[in-house]
């Protein structure tokens, strides 16, 4: 097994220098004087000047590359462009808003999913197969954003019962502390605040949910028709088991395991879907973050974002990789 | 009949015994004939503004007209038409983005699966590092390398689908390579070219056409999100996703011009899905199960 972790961490460094000179690479890509891109064409010579002394632009390439990657590794992402603020400190306000979302969401999509999945594996062609079925693939080619304007316009313009965007009223005022709302309106016991918390995640959290939800109900109900037909299956029936004792002790246990992949996957998805979701419902997250800085050419904050982004995709998968490994010992013997 | 004459006929009836595909196939002719006759279907110019106009409801609301069926825009733009004329470019970015996808994915994937070794280990590792960016992710950072504009999203959803045709192609070819009729073309003579373009490769074209109808709709979706973000079809374009992010601000006096881009995007996207699934489950059951 510990060969396994090996390996498995020696294999993500490769890929995680690729993407460190892929992002690297983009300020030197864009089209033209990388600080006039930046700066824009009519940027006074001086202000080019410093921020090409300021980025290290007049150095050799591979000094560039080298000052790049050991600041990252340090923390140091430079400084937005915009506003002159560190990079890392702007992220490190942002990320719980987008942590926190993507969390609730893919909570809410792998309870509804399996729930879905595993009801239409076990009562398959019945009319909760079709409907649940068919929500699925409608879920899978939802634009998430589409959704997300359906849902404040039904809830939110014409019923009024949910906030439009944002994440707290502003009436509310609580300790940033750990930075996820949920978490720090009840270490202040503001209940108040947390339920009004609870209202602003709903419709962001369901509509960045969908579509995680639609593929885990069909990754399931695959999963569980495949287990179904298994010879276990049958001997845990013939033994005189009850029918939520088959399902839920001998099929599910099985057949989540493609599923906790897909789960795991999942995650490092959300962030990049959060990116949607939060410009459609005024998230102060990342994603909202990083389309104004794209739209700015604030390159050091778009380089940061998808370091990160990237880096945590790749430790997801690690740690997906290496739960499947301990579940499965198929997976470490090969 | 000839043989080639057969074998779509065999295709087509087992097509048409997946419903479900079929409502899809009626999806995809209907979008092309949407695209195809938009300026016989309409008499109104997408991108020509009429302020006397300004935000006409569809025709079953109050203030509706016939002569604006789905109402009209911010700047009395007629809605169907700039969603017909949005279909044309939907196909447009459909058909670029798969191409690039396509041709650099397969002579990647064809490559690597083919001489293997190295320049296998190289190649995909570039693709692993190309997968471990999320797809929407990756496309902004390459729009914002070469710009905000639609051409741009094209080739950056293009390029971001390339990884995923590599590794399907490879995998087929890895597959074919050692087969008898390789080697057998092998010890004929033909050179590294001919074995990988004319003996493996048309065998590899199942899942290559299957992945290119699934990623049809994935370009789609990509599309109009990277619209939506601003940072792909600028105004006064009629693209679907850049029509959805010019009624933000109207959500709450003009549902139609949030409703129906939307339903446009939607069923192109489950159109080409279920066309995808129906052509998995004719061609290659066996990748369905996978």
């Amino acid at each position: 097994m510990i060969s396994y972790i090996i390996k498995r961490l020696l294999w993500a460094i490769p890929t995680l220098l690729g993407v460190s000179v892929l992002v690297f690479s983009m300020v030197h890509l864009a089209p033209g004087d990388p600080a006039l891109v930046m700066l824009g064409e009519h940027a006074n010579k001086e202000a080019v000047d410093a921020l090409r002394e300021q980025m290290g632009l007049n150095k050799p390439l591979l000094e560039q590359y080298y000052f790049f990657i050991t600041s990252a590794v340090q923390g140091d992402f430079g400084t937005s462009i915009i506003s002159g603020e560190p990079v890392i400190s702007e992220f490190a306000d942002r990320f719980p808003a987008t942590v926190e979302l993507s969390l609730v969401a893919l909570t809410f999509a792998t309870i509804a999913g399996l729930f879905a999945g595993i009801v239409s594996a076990v009562k398959r062609y019945s009319w909760f197969d079709y409907i649940s079925m068919s929500t699925a693939l409608a879920g899978v080619s939802m634009p998430v954003f589409w959704l997300g304007l359906m849902l404040i316009y039904f809830f939110s313009v014409n019923l009024g019962w949910l906030p439009v965007s944002g994440r707290l009223g502003y009436e509310f005022d609580i300790d940033h502390v750990t930075g996820f709302y949920l978490i720090d309106s009840l270490l202040m016991k503001d209940y108040a605040a947390f339920w009004d918390t609870c209202k602003h995640l709903l419709l962001p959290a369901f509509a960045l949910g969908t579509i995680p939800m639609a593929i885990i109900a069909r990754m399931t109900r695959a999963s569980m028709i495949e287990v179904m037909k298994e010879d276990y299956v049958r001997t845990a029936k013939a033994k005189g088991c009850t029918k939520a004792q088959v399902i839920l002790i001998h099929a599910l246990k099985n057949a989540l395991m493609p599923v906790i992949t897909v789960i795991g996957l999942m995650l490092g998805t959300l962030f990049a879907g959060a990116i949607l979701t939060e410009t459609t419902f005024s998230w102060p997250g990342i994603g909202k973050w990083l389309v104004n800085a794209v739209n700015q050419r604030d390159f050091p904050i778009i380089q940061s974002t998808t370091l990160i982004i990237a880096t945590v995709f790749v430790v997801i998968n690690i740690i997906v990789d290496l739960l499947y490994a301990v579940v499965n010992p198929k997976v470490r013997l090969s | 009949m000839n043989n080639n004459e057969n074998k779509i006929f065999e295709f087509y009836k087992q097509f048409k015994k997946n419903r479900v595909a079929l409502v899809g196939a009626y999806i995809v002719v209907g979008l092309i004939l949407c695209a195809i006759f938009a300026p016989i279907l309409t008499q109104y110019d997408p991108l020509i503004q009429n302020l006397s106009n300004r935000l006409v409801p569809p025709c079953w609301s109050d203030g509706g007209t016939f002569a604006h069926i789905l109402g009209t825009d911010d700047f009395g733009r007629d809605m169907l038409t700039r969603i017909l004329y949005g279909a044309r470019i939907s196909l447009v970015i459909g058909i670029i983005s798969v191409s690039i996808s396509l041709s650099f994915g397969v002579i990647m994937g064809a490559v690597a699966g083919f001489f293997g070794g190295l320049t296998d280990l190289i190649i995909m590792r570039i693709v692993d590092i190309m997968l471990s960016i999320p797809a929407i992710l990756l496309a902004i950072v390459i729009v914002s390398i070469l710009g905000a504009d639609l051409f741009n999203a094209m080739i950056a959803i293009g390029i971001v689908g390339i990884p995923t045709f590599a590794r399907i192609v490879r995998s087929s070819v890895l597959a074919e390579k050692n087969k008898e009729y390789v080697v057998a073309s092998c010890v004929n003579g033909s050179s590294d070219f001919r074995l990988i373009m004319s003996v493996v490769l048309p065998n590899c074209t199942t899942p290559m056409i299957v992945q290119a109808t699934m990623w049809f709709a994935s370009a789609v979706l990509e599309a109009a999100g990277l619209s939506f973000l601003g940072l792909g079809a600028q105004p006064p374009t009629p693209e679907w996703g850049a029509m959805l992010a010019d009624s933000l601000q109207f959500i709450t006096t003009a549902y139609w011009m949030i409703v129906f881009p939307g339903i446009a995007i939607f069923l192109t996207v489950i159109g080409f899905n279920l066309v995808g699934d129906g052509l998995m489950d004719v061609l290659d059951p066996k990748l369905k199960e996978k």
